[in-house]
């Protein structure tokens, strides 16, 4: 629902890694979002195309990892991807597992286009 | 070809904003929430009744939250505590950023407790961390008990979640027992306190909550009249 503000902060940090890495030409933006942080992927990517067309950053590609749930079992720490709201441990079915991944919404990494 | 390790969040501006604001909040000894509910569950009714509740020697101020018009504010404004409202003119949710432009001005050593009002909706401001000390999640009854499922992240974020409209119960198909059932399977943590605003049946619950959370504020004045005392920041 908010990936336009998303794709914005995106592109910000972008700016950011810029100035710091003068000259180069960027061409590809790495960013990994969690299945439970509430973002759309196809929306993000829009909204991402929306904001670069016939701007500076034309030619940047975004790549997305998407990233399931995964959990860890307290008891036998046994670490498994999980349906929403089935948390509980299919190894030994215990009830307390904790969240483990998920919830990214990171900038990974900057391709830069051979000089 | 090359590649630059960046490793960021991509939020990681609005959390800078949010550390500093809740290093502030600890200077000065400010106990923030942020509530957070779908539009309509009763976040402004739930601070009017807290409002009402406080004594006139509570230091409580309020910022409020919404796309557009400042009828919150009013509402909430004639209790005679400082409240302010955000209009985020078509942003859905509260950031970090917002908070510190909205607070400026404001003595926070003259304040206890900051009782911050979300934007109605049950997505976007769980990705905002506001500086806030605790999340509460608001729930009525008219919703559906299967919200926590449907938005797990809000729920799983929040401490405590507040079951409203408890009133409207004997009209809604609405299982009480499923909606705690399933707040606890996103959350098992999670508290959980039935209440409704209009009759006032179980505020009390609510007002212990705030006061243990937030020892030496002031709650549940045993007058009933609206505080009528301007105050000043």
């Amino acid at each position: 629902m908010h990936e336009l503000s998303i794709a914005t902060a995106i592109l910000d940090r972008v700016a950011v890694e810029a100035k710091r890495h003068d000259g180069a030409r960027f061409i590809k933006v790495g960013v990994r979002i969690g299945e439970l942080s509430a973002i759309d992927p196809d929306a993000l990517s829009f909204a991402f195309q929306a904001l670069t067309a016939q701007s500076e950053w034309e030619r940047l590609a975004l790549e997305i990892e998407y990233c399931p749930r995964v959990q860890r079992c307290r008891q036998c720490h046994t670490e498994f991807r999980c349906a929403p709201c089935e948390t509980e441990c299919p190894a030994c079915g215990a009830a307390e597992t904790v969240l483990v991944a998920g919830e990214e919404l990171d900038i990974a990494f900057l391709e830069v286009e051979d000089a | 070809m090359n590649r630059i390790v960046v490793e960021q969040k991509v939020l990681n501006e609005n959390q800078r904003v949010a550390a500093e604001l809740r290093e502030r909040f600890r200077q000065n000894d400010v106990f923030s929430l942020n509530l957070v509910s779908s539009p309509g569950s009763g976040k402004t009714s739930l601070l009017e009744r807290t409002l009402e509740a406080f004594s006139h020697r509570s230091r409580v101020a309020v910022l409020t939250g919404d796309i557009q018009t400042e009828n919150d504010a009013r509402r909430l404004a004639r209790f005679g505590f400082p409240v302010r409202q955000i209009t985020t003119g078509g942003t859905c949710h509260l950031d970090a950023r917002m908070i510190e432009k909205h607070i400026a001005g404001w003595n926070l050593s003259d304040v206890d407790m900051l009782l911050i009002e979300n934007v109605g909706n049950l997505v976007c401001p769980s990705s905002y961390d506001l500086g806030e000390d605790a999340k509460v999640v608001l729930l009525s009854v008219t919703e559906g008990d299967d919200k926590p499922l449907k938005y797990p992240s809000m729920f799983a974020k929040s401490e405590l979640m507040v079951l409203n409209k408890m009133d409207l119960l004997p009209y809604v198909q609405f299982s009480l027992e499923q909606a705690r059932e399933n707040a606890r399977r996103v959350h098992p943590g999670i508290e959980i306190i039935e209440l409704s605003c209009t009759t006032r049946d179980g505020l009390d619950r609510w007002l212990n909550w705030l006061q243990s959370r937030r020892p030496g504020t002031p709650a549940a004045s045993s007058g009933v009249g609206v505080n009528s005392l301007p105050r000043q920041l």
